[in-house]
């Protein structure tokens, strides 16, 4: 078998050499970037990626880098898929051994597989919203940073913003849970479980099999029960097919409010008029109103280094949550270097320090013209989600609009929830949890 | 029981939007005993070139002409190129073939018309119609009911195409044996590439009815695993096959999506939803199990 | 020349019905063995051991499996991905449950379970035939990973579904590099690879053949098929269990039931198709392939683009990449349609004779 393989192998070789001639300069922050731009998923990781490569660059060319530090990237196409993600991460980890930033895989399952092998390598795991949601409790999970938000904590502020909507009180209503039937759809249930029990409102959950583009059961049944709202945690072709359900069947598009990956202009445009009135989650704002964005499109797009070919995606809720993401991963490395030294590249054991002592300001979001893009953000080694907070917006027709302001999950409910499931997971894996007291 | 018939009712009309697909498989099976994994890409293809032609500019009409040809052109040239290199070979090599298609589709047309999701508006809302929800409290989508209209009259076209032509029946020859049909004189070449032209309409078809219901993406190839089942039960030859085994499969796995999980509930405890995507396929198992050849298939008779 | 069989004398039954009857052959695999076991673990760096050859040989291990099924059974299968998913969650759940349970064994256990599996879902066979066969296994392949999605007890309760893999480790030592993986995967692959090697010419192999040529034909001479197609899935889904659980232990290490998708059942149908049905060599030669082509040309494409200065985007290189891999397996089929195996077996007929011309 070996034989065979040969050529093939000394060919891969012969260009991986080629391709790590370029980065030998003086000092460079090194971003492994395991992405998907093809795939069911493909166009949410285009406006993705595109926008934190964009910050990138436009860190790169309106400062030149952090602290004199140019900031370099390598991205790898994962197809979404687990095996195929792996194999990225081991191919630009060798890269990523002088220096690294936070790696962002945008993808549940390879952040599942990465976990284990982050932690060995040292190289810190940004999950965003989405992920191994219990590696919040920093200390068994110390690489590894479900910022912002989390499944649970978004079902928890989706939970308190129906409450607002419904006067106060939920005793006695009815909510739907109509979930996508996998390890991101099942994930949310045990908030929505403990909200249930704590508010005294009835859930009923309804899976739907991936893909999702038939709903037509789910949505009769919807019809039948007749909820008060329905949560909704959809992906991909799931979205549209459910708010074309929900039409489908007469159910209030302002009833229903669905998570993050189910709030992008991707999500809602290909479903035309079905989705007008219709609610999503999101922990960043959407629009070129943000200085940050606009400064973005001049300057980058000015120079000609753009990433995304259709200009037309700049300002997109996803391709502004490429930006967030990319200024959370570089205020940490200015953090970073902080404390390892002004103008030097960080290690990946030196950018985990930094995410788990993140402390973004409004001050701080303001001075970057990000204010309001994303929420305040604060990280502890017993806290590495660090706000909480989601916003909900609107589907007008045309754009999506913020309709409340950062609303926080109920913290004392949730957070348990991830502490207990963390333990169980080191006593599983034989991980002795680091003491958070004494971190600093 | 109204809501049993309101369930069985969607259902049925959504097995015709499965049928749809499944046509193409069947048309391409029946004329080349090619089973061609590439129908749903086929259908993606069809539906990005329509949304892709009508962001340039061209009105529906214009963009489903273009589509059309974009679909014939790459119907012939699949043939020329691929299918007419591989004849003679085992089935599993043509099918092999297909799935090769189908990625070479899958990076081509996104790489044409660019990957976001689009909407695609035909003009037919997907609302209840106002009558039965008055009447009888049922919700009938206007859109589902206009795509069976498309689908019957499709079906039926095709059955008399298939029973009536010259080329129909030189198809049902050429399906039955190559080089037979080969030494009666006809056109092989010719004949395959007015198959794959009719299942690259086929495709654009669904593709239009797909991809208003759901938006066009990547996503409207997984629409061919909801014609696989259909296929199965219906025979892989059959064109009126396809139309009730798409309408038995649709009914069947809507109705058990709203009954069967409670059942389960009830003994194992927990959520059982979401049964869709496997009952289809088991129920066409248990059906082959008493019909191997389908509803409608043709029997094979083993000889030593 | 090199490759004679000439002069080679059996004196001995045993002799004459060894694995490797020629003498080449025999020097050519200890060496194959040899360079596995010694040469790479002392050459290869971490990346080619967690990236590609400890995928490279659980790939091949499953392609093997569905090999023998469809190869030399004859019986397409388009579920071998949900096999792999029941051996993976199988030795999960030994580990978890049975005190004290070696991780062989446990891996061995979870090829019984996804054999036993396996058994269940190969019945229909008996009726059903070609492609009406093949649609027919998609049913296992949803709904066993619907099973293991749906009862909570499979993932130890789990709130995602999502397993994570216990330690390994073998008589007290712990396998725990990247390393030392790779080599416990190369050892259960080898030895499976050579039973199934022994195996298919056996009267069981043989009577597969039989049964793959014409059934009906098989029957008359006094095969029996109901046996011989269910063992045929047994065996089968055996090697895609035990592939599954080398998956989740050795590969990933947390593994999903969606992980397991008709996508990854497809994979491993092309790895066999490339590499050559019915050919224990061509499950090898095919899953490189498979699994190499992608990693090649997304370092390749990006490196072509920039020397020319042709400015690609991302995106674009990503759908290059889809097309190109669509493009070349149609171009293999056409230029080969029965697989690598069968170029590697064209060369040693011309080695018999190189270097002369007759």
């Amino acid at each position: 078998m070996m034989h065979r393989c040969k050529p093939v192998l000394s060919a891969v070789a012969l260009s991986l050499a080629m391709l790590s001639q370029g980065a030998a300069a003086a000092e460079e922050q090194f971003f492994p970037i395991p992405g998907y731009r093809v795939g069911p998923y493909g166009a949410n990781g285009q406006a993705f990626y595109g926008g934190f490569v964009d910050y990138l660059n436009y860190v790169n060319l309106k400062e030149k880098g952090v602290n004199g530090v140019a900031l370099t990237w390598e991205e790898c196409e994962t197809e979404y898929n687990n095996a195929k993600g792996v194999e990225c991460y081991e191919r630009l980890k060798g890269k990523a051994a002088k220096s690294a930033g936070p790696i962002h895989t945008m993808s549940t399952g390879i952040s599942y597989a990465l976990i284990d092998k982050s932690a060995q390598d040292k190289l810190p795991l940004a999950m965003v919203g989405y992920g191994r949601t219990d590696a919040v409790d920093g200390s068994v999970f110390p690489y590894a940073f479900p910022l912002v938000t989390t499944y649970q904590m978004q079902a928890s502020a989706i939970v308190r913003f129906v409450k607002d909507k419904l006067g106060g009180s939920l005793a006695g209503k009815k909510i739907v849970y109509l979930y996508h039937d996998s390890a991101y759809g099942k994930e949310a249930i045990v908030a929505l479980e403990a909200e249930a029990a704590l508010n005294k409102f009835a859930l009923v959950q309804i899976p739907v099999a991936h893909p999702g583009n038939e709903q037509g059961a789910q949505w009769l049944k919807i019809r039948q029960e007749k909820p008060d709202f329905v949560v909704f945690w959809g992906w991909g072709v799931m979205n549209q097919t459910a708010l074309k359900g929900a039409q489908k069947v007469g159910y209030p598009r302002d009833k229903m409010i669905g998570s993050w990956w189910t709030g992008s202009e991707e999500d809602v445009v290909p479903a035309g008029d079905a989705a007008k009135g219709y609610m999503a989650a999101t922990w960043n704002v959407a629009g070129k109103q943000v200085p940050v964005i606009a400064d973005i499109e001049k300057v980058v797009y000015g120079a000609g280094k753009g990433n995304l070919q259709d200009k037309a995606r700049i300002g997109t809720v996803l391709y502004n949550r490429g930006v967030s993401a990319a200024v959370l991963s570089v205020e940490a490395i200015r953090k970073g270097q902080e404390k390892y030294g002004k103008g030097k590249a960080l290690s990946g054991e030196q950018t985990r320090w930094a995410l788990e002592n993140l402390n973004i300001t409004e001050a701080r979001l303001k001075a970057l013209g990000a204010t309001d893009l994303l929420p305040e953000i604060r990280t502890s080694c017993d806290n590495h989600e660090g706000s909480g907070k989601v916003k909900i917006q609107q589907w007008d027709g045309a754009k999506w609009v913020p309709v409340s302001g950062w609303i926080e999950g109920n913290k004392a409910l949730i957070h348990p929830l991830f502490q207990a499931s963390a333990k169980q997971y080191a006593k599983e894996k034989g991980i002795t949890p680091r003491d958070c007291a004494k971190e600093k | 029981m109204e809501f049993f018939f309101e369930v069985l009712i969607g259902g049925l009309l959504s097995g015709v939007m499965y049928a749809l697909v499944a046509l193409g498989f069947v048309l391409i099976y029946k004329a080349s005993g090619v089973f061609n994994f590439a129908q749903g890409a086929m259908v993606y293809l069809a539906a990005l070139s329509v949304a892709g032609c009508m962001e340039k500019g061209a009105p529906l009409w214009l963009a489903v002409i273009l589509a059309f040809v974009i679909m014939t052109l790459f119907g012939i040239a699949t043939e020329r190129f691929v299918l007419r290199k591989l004849v003679n070979q085992p089935p599993i090599a043509l099918f092999m073939a297909t799935i090769g298609l189908a990625f070479f589709i899958e990076g081509l047309a996104p790489l044409v018309f660019g990957s976001e999701p689009r909407a695609l508006d035909l003009g037919i809302v997907d609302e209840p119609i106002p009558y039965f929800l008055d009447q009888w409290n049922m919700v009938i989508s206007k859109f589902d009911l206009v795509a069976a209209g498309v689908a019957s009259v499709l079906v039926a076209t095709l059955a008399l195409f298939f029973q009536t032509t010259r080329v129909g029946r030189a198809l049902r020859a050429v399906a039955d044996d190559h080089q037979a049909a080969l030494s009666i004189g006809i056109p092989l070449q010719h004949i395959w590439a007015i198959v794959w032209g009719v299942a690259g309409f086929v495709a654009l078809v669904a593709g239009l009815m797909w991809g208003a219901r759901n938006g066009v993406q990547f996503a409207l190839t997984f629409t061919a695993l909801k014609a696989l089942p259909v296929l199965i039960l219906g025979g892989f030859t059959s064109v009126p096959g396809a139309i009730v085994g798409g309408l038995i499969i649709g009914a069947s796995e809507k109705l058990a999506e709203i009954y069967i999980p409670p059942v389960l509930a009830g003994w194992f405890g927990g959520n059982f939803g979401g049964i869709e995507g496997w009952f289809p396929y088991i129920l066409a198992l248990l059906f082959l199990l008493v019909r191997p050849e389908g509803l409608f298939g043709e029997r094979h008779i083993d000889r030593v | 020349m090199l490759y004679r069989e000439a002069g080679q004398f059996k004196t001995s039954y045993a002799a004459d019905q060894q694995l490797f009857p020629i003498r080449q052959d025999r020097i050519g695999v200890l060496l194959l063995l040899a360079v596995a076991f010694v040469g790479v673990p002392l050459l290869a760096s971490e990346y080619w051991f967690s990236a590609i050859l400890i995928p490279f040989l659980i790939f091949a291990l499953a392609a093997l499996g569905l090999n023998i099924l469809t190869g030399y059974a004859g019986q397409l299968s388009l579920g071998s991905a949900a096999f792999m998913a029941v051996g993976a969650y199988a030795a999960y759940n030994f580990q978890l449950r049975v005190e004290g349970i070696p991780v062989l064994l446990s891996f061995a256990c979870a090829g019984l379970t996804a054999a036993g599996v396996g058994v269940l879902f190969g019945l229909p066979s008996l009726r059903i035939k070609g492609f009406y066969l093949a649609v027919a296994t998609l049913a296992a392949q949803f709904f066993i990973v619907w099973c293991l999605t749906k009862f909570p007890w499979l993932s130890n309760n789990s709130s995602s579904g999502v397993i994570s893999t216990q330690p390994i480790e073998i008589l007290g030592l712990a396998v725990d590099t990247p390393r030392e993986k790779y080599l416990l995967v190369l050892a259960v692959v080898a030895l499976l690879a050579l039973a199934a090697k022994n195996l298919v010419r056996s009267s069981t192999g043989r009577a597969w053949m039989a049964v793959r040529d014409m059934d009906v034909a098989a029957s008359v001479i006094g095969i029996r098929l109901m046996p011989t197609k269910l063992l045929a899935f047994a065996v089968s889904s055996f090697y895609c269990g035990v592939a599954g659980a080398l998956y989740a232990f050795c590969y990933l290490g947390s593994v999903e039931p969606d992980g397991f998708s008709l996508d990854m059942s497809f994979k491993i149908l092309f790895m066999i198709i490339i590499g050559g049905v019915g050919s224990i060599l061509g499950s090898f030669l095919g899953a490189a392939f498979i699994l190499l082509l992608p990693i090649f040309l997304d370092v390749a494409l990006p490196a072509a683009a920039g020397l020319f200065g042709l400015p690609f985007s991302s995106a674009t290189v990503s759908h290059i990449q889809i097309l190109v891999f669509g493009a070349l397996i149609m171009f293999f089929l056409i230029v080969e349609p029965h697989g690598l195996a069968r170029l590697w077996q064209i060369a040693k007929e011309k080695l018999r004779l190189w270097p002369f011309p007759h």
